[in-house]
């Protein structure tokens, strides 16, 4: 047991060179190995040069065991109060899956095949990865998937160890929610990317592969609020413990569903059915056996602590059912094509229609209940107390909707539901923060110092939850109050979208360092006063050949101005195509702010004050409740 | 019986396991012909050598044929070609072409250059026809019987195997 | 060659120096319309995508096909059923109500029903056990306190 820290180390000094390795193949151009030459070229810029070492699928299967060997490494380092038994287990559980995957890439997948001859030129990086966007996404998104395997490592140690308890759940908390918080960064970050690369303004089409990072997400997101519980109240052991084993499963799936060639995505690797068979077989083996383990250790758990039907647990336990059930949906849309071809049924699309219509009344309860949550009390709440103290944040978030659909111009139906979603949550934080700086009876001027008092893991939630809002918010009116026009446009025309001015100034050719560009030029006013002068162009990069459209966006706090080139029309004229959308960028600021709240959450006192007192044998099986 | 509704997520997970792995084996992106079964599109169309000519769906109906949809930009039509050349000297039905969105010029050379196993090739510039017949990817194929019914479908170049064990057994039985 | 033909939604318009550019398409509305459908249909040769986005041949000729019958004064229904006689129900994206597909489109209603009268039906089976079944309550009180 005393090697596991050891052998963490070991493991992440020696991957970490294996990466290092790569991207000096890249950074050098040694086209002698096959994934650099497919992946690279060079005129390649430095920063894609880097990126490529995870533009391809044996590169990125490398970024994933290097982000499980760095979350192995600080589980190792930050481990000083947990048993040595524990420790052990925990590593060995993530070890044994490091071990999965790097045999996946021994056997099937090797980024360090050669090619001999080495070719002079790389086939380089596909144009659509040469962006920013593909520096911080992947790397993001990987340290999210990767970083559930901590959470389901705990639970298989609490299982196989049979302490599973109020102290396991806050071990276990600090590090799910580190890891949930980058995985939303880097869904953010994926769906900011689409959206400004695609041309066409869109940034959520449910496809395989971002559903793929939705499940887990929607799962994680379940257990840390599980967690929660569990750590307070000692309750919902059991069911957190399987929580935190489907998270993982459900990252392990997305891994298979992205790589196997199963599912036909925009975003899917080259397949092949062998490397698919290889990571079916493994997810069997670690899922299987986890659902064996908890099938076996999970009756002998015990209830934990009592609450009554009206609870803040009971809320918690409802929004853990409308997640499960709302990834449940996800997961029955992607894979329903696939059940019926297998079952000779036909084929079948299944699409965002689909999706739009049965996502979103799942999770309108779920906003409903975040709201009357976080004021309920544990173990026993009252019904008419929550309602009056929620009333006030009722009737202004009614009144807020209904006033800003009208000064948007328009009210419907579903818009006016979005907004009361988002308004009611922002109410309903106001209300709590209210109540705990000042309470009844306590003056205002001590109100300051009451809002210092506030832990931050309460702060964060507020934060998150907060982020919920603006990211409900930025959705609802793009999409009901978003304007779309397009125009047959000569030099010196212009059109007007809801008082902007878009005027055409004709376009120059320019070389980029590794593709030939044609850009226009649009000017912006709004009352006659200038706002943006924007470029959209069209590239051909030299060595694909495949020609690329770039939007220009010019990004506000209240909407964005958004033009591409539609294609060349007779007489020199260009159709360009011209949107404004209203708080778009609240969507992704909404979910940094959800991010930030975990974070904030996790820095909280609590967590490092208890590792100086916690003797290093503490495991009850009743701890009782934590304060 | 605690231990039975622990259960049940193993069990769950290893029906989705089967299906994950019967999905190795599909393809997800290929198109079932929803024509089979049913009569063939109408269509008139000139031919590619002679545009004073035109052929129609009556005018091939009493007869067992293949329709085979190819272009001279595409790439597969060139693997899938020599078979087709080879399979037309056997004279077992007659072979029509489809040319699809492509320039008469284009297409005359590309038969000129790599053989002509058509007894006719129909030209749809604009791929109207192709889309009468549910064609989204070139080369396919069609096996049409005497009462101009669609009876067999290949996305993709034909082969030698596919030949062999679907389209000769067909058109044999199609006709009589 | 490539022909991208995009919609106008709205259009408010005023002179403003140099000509004001026309819209795009003869007729916003019915564009609207196949702008509307063409993101229902599949592009068939893409990877997952939809015909009004993709920039392929086939969903530059099917938008054209749409238009048309559009233009003839067919309804959408119509034109979904012209694609799925040729194509099957695999170019839809809002897969059809059928025998087939009644889990798929019940499936997550009856998932969301079946959750939560599970989660009523455990929480009153626990209301109804001894009190021994559970953890011992030290002190009820500091579970509120703002630390929560």
């Amino acid at each position: 047991m005393a090697l596991a820290r050891p052998c963490a180390y070991t493991l992440f000094f020696l991957v970490t060179l294996a990466f290092a390795c790569l991207m000096a193949s890249f950074i050098r151009h040694d086209f002698s190995v096959l994934y650099v030459a497919s992946n690279s070229n060079s005129a390649l810029p430095i920063e894609y040069r880097i990126a490529g070492v995870w533009g391809g699928h044996e590169g990125s299967l490398l970024l994933w065991v290097q982000m499980l060997s760095i979350w192995m490494l600080a589980v190792a380092l930050f481990s000083r109060h947990l048993p040595q038994a524990v420790l052990a287990r925990i590593l060995a559980v993530m070890g044994l899956i490091a071990v999965g995957f790097l045999l996946f890439m021994l056997l099937t997948s090797n980024p360090f095949d050669r090619l001999f001859p080495a070719p002079m030129e790389g086939r380089d990086l596909n144009p659509l990865l040469q962006d920013p966007g593909m520096v911080t996404h992947p790397p993001m998104l990987y340290m999210g998937y990767v970083g559930f395997s901590v959470a389901f490592a705990f639970a298989l140690a609490a299982l196989i160890g049979g302490n599973l308890d109020a102290t396991w759940a806050r071990w276990t908390r600090p590090w799910t929610t580190v890891a949930w918080a980058f995985l939303t960064i880097g869904i953010a970050l994926g769906s900011s990317w689409a959206y400004y690369v695609l041309g066409w303004g869109g940034w959520w089409f449910w496809d395989p592969v971002e559903n793929a990072s939705l499940m887990p997400w929607l799962l994680g997101t379940a257990l840390i609020h599980s967690l929660a519980v569990t750590e307070k109240r000692n309750s919902f052991k059991s069911w957190t413990v399987l929580l935190a084993i489907l998270a993982f499963s459900f990252s392990l799936l997305g891994t298979f569903l992205v790589r196997s060639g199963v599912l036909s995505s925009v975003h899917a690797f080259a397949t092949d059915p062998r490397r698919g068979l290889f990571i079916l077989a493994f997810l069997t083996v670690v899922v299987g056996s986890s659902f064996a383990l908890y099938a076996w250790r999970a009756p002998s758990v015990g209830l934990g602590a009592r609450f009554a039907v009206l609870s803040k647990e009971t809320t918690l336990l409802a929004n853990n059912v409308l997640l499960l059930v709302a990834a449940g949906a996800v997961m029955l849309g992607t894979l329903y094509p696939l059940l019926l071809d297998a079952l000779g049924m036909g084929k079948l699309s299944v699409g965002p229609p689909y999706f739009d219509a049965v996502f979103l009344p799942l999770m309108a309860p779920a906003v409903f209940l975040m709201g009357i949550g976080p004021l309920a009390r544990w173990k026993e709440a009252q019904a008419p107390d929550l309602a009056q103290r929620l009333r006030w944040a009722a009737g202004v978030a009614v009144g807020c909707a209904l006033a800003t659909g009208w000064l948007a111009g328009e009210l419907h139906l579903v818009a006016t539901l979005g907004l009361l979603m988002s308004f009611w949550i922002v109410a309903s934080v106001a209300t709590d923060l209210l109540e705990r700086v000042h309470p009844a009876g306590s003056p205002w001027a001590q109100a300051p110092a009451r809002m210092r008092q506030i832990p931050r893991a309460l702060a964060g939630m507020m934060l998150a939850h907060v982020g919920v809002a603006v990211f409900c918010f930025g959705v609802t009116m793009v999409k009901a109050y978003e304007v779309e026009s397009d125009a047959k446009m000569a030099t010196g025309d212009s059109t007007t979208v809801r008082g902007y001015t878009f005027t055409f100034r004709g376009t120059r050719e320019y070389s980029g360092p590794n593709y030939e560009a044609l850009q226009g030029r649009i000017d912006v006013t709004q009352g006659g006063r200038e706002v943006a002068v924007l470029s959209p162009e069209k590239r051909i990069y030299r060595v694909q050949k495949n020609p690329m459209t770039q939007a220009s966006i010019d990004s506000g706090l209240t909407r964005d101005l958004y033009v591409s080139l539609g294609e060349p029309v007779e007489g020199g004229a260009w159709i360009v195509r011209v949107y404004v959308k209203p708080f778009i960028d609240w969507i992704w600021g909404g979910c940094m702010l959800m991010a930030l709240g975990g974070l904030l959450a996790v820095a909280d006192r609590r967590y490092r004050r208890k590792q100086a007192t916690d003797p290093v044998a503490h495991a009850a099986p009743l701890a009782g409740t934590a304060p | 019986m605690k231990y039975a509704r622990a259960l049940v997520p193993l069990v769950v997970f290893l029906g989705l396991v089967w299906f994950l792995a019967a999905g190795l084996w599909l393809d997800p992106k290929e198109v079932p012909s929803p024509l089979i079964g049913k009569p063939a599109p109408a269509f008139t169309l000139t031919r590619l050598d002679d545009a004073a000519q035109s052929i129609r769906r009556e005018d091939m109906l009493g007869k067992v044929w293949m329709l085979n949809v190819w272009a001279s930009w595409c790439v597969a039509c060139r693997e899938e070609h020599p078979v087709l050349v080879e399979f037309a000297r056997k004279k077992l039905l007659p072979i029509y072409g489809l040319n699809y969105k492509d320039e008469r010029a284009a297409g005359l050379k590309w038969i000129a250059n790599f053989g002509n196993p058509y007894d006719a090739s129909l030209f749809d510039q604009d791929g109207r026809v192709g889309i009468d017949f549910g064609v989204y990817g070139v080369p396919e194929t069609f096996i049409i019987d005497r009462e101009g019914v669609v009876r067999f479908k290949q996305i993709g170049p034909v082969t030698p195997e596919v030949l062999r064990d679907r389209i000769e057994p067909l058109v044999r039985k199609l006709n009589g | 060659m490539r022909r991208l033909l995009f919609i106008a939604l709205f259009a408010w318009a005023w002179v403003a120096g140099a000509k004001e550019a026309p819209s795009a398409a003869q007729d916003p509305v019915l564009e609207a319309r196949v702008l509307h459908i063409a993101a229902e249909l599949r592009c068939l040769v893409c990877q997952n995508q939809t015909i009004a986005d993709s920039h392929a041949d086939l969903a530059v000729d099917l938008r054209r096909q749409v238009r048309e019958m559009l233009q003839q004064g067919r309804s959408d229904q119509e034109v979904f059923d012209y694609m799925t006689a040729r194509y099957g129900d695999f170019v839809l994206y809002r897969p059809p109500v059928r025998s087939t597909t009644l889990l798929l489109w019940f499936g997550p209603g009856a998932m969301a029903v079946i959750g939560l009268v599970l989660l009523v039906l455990v929480l009153r089976r626990r209301s109804r056990m001894p009190a021994e079944n559970f953890d011992k309550e030290e002190s009820d009180a500091g579970s509120n306190a703002p630390g929560a």
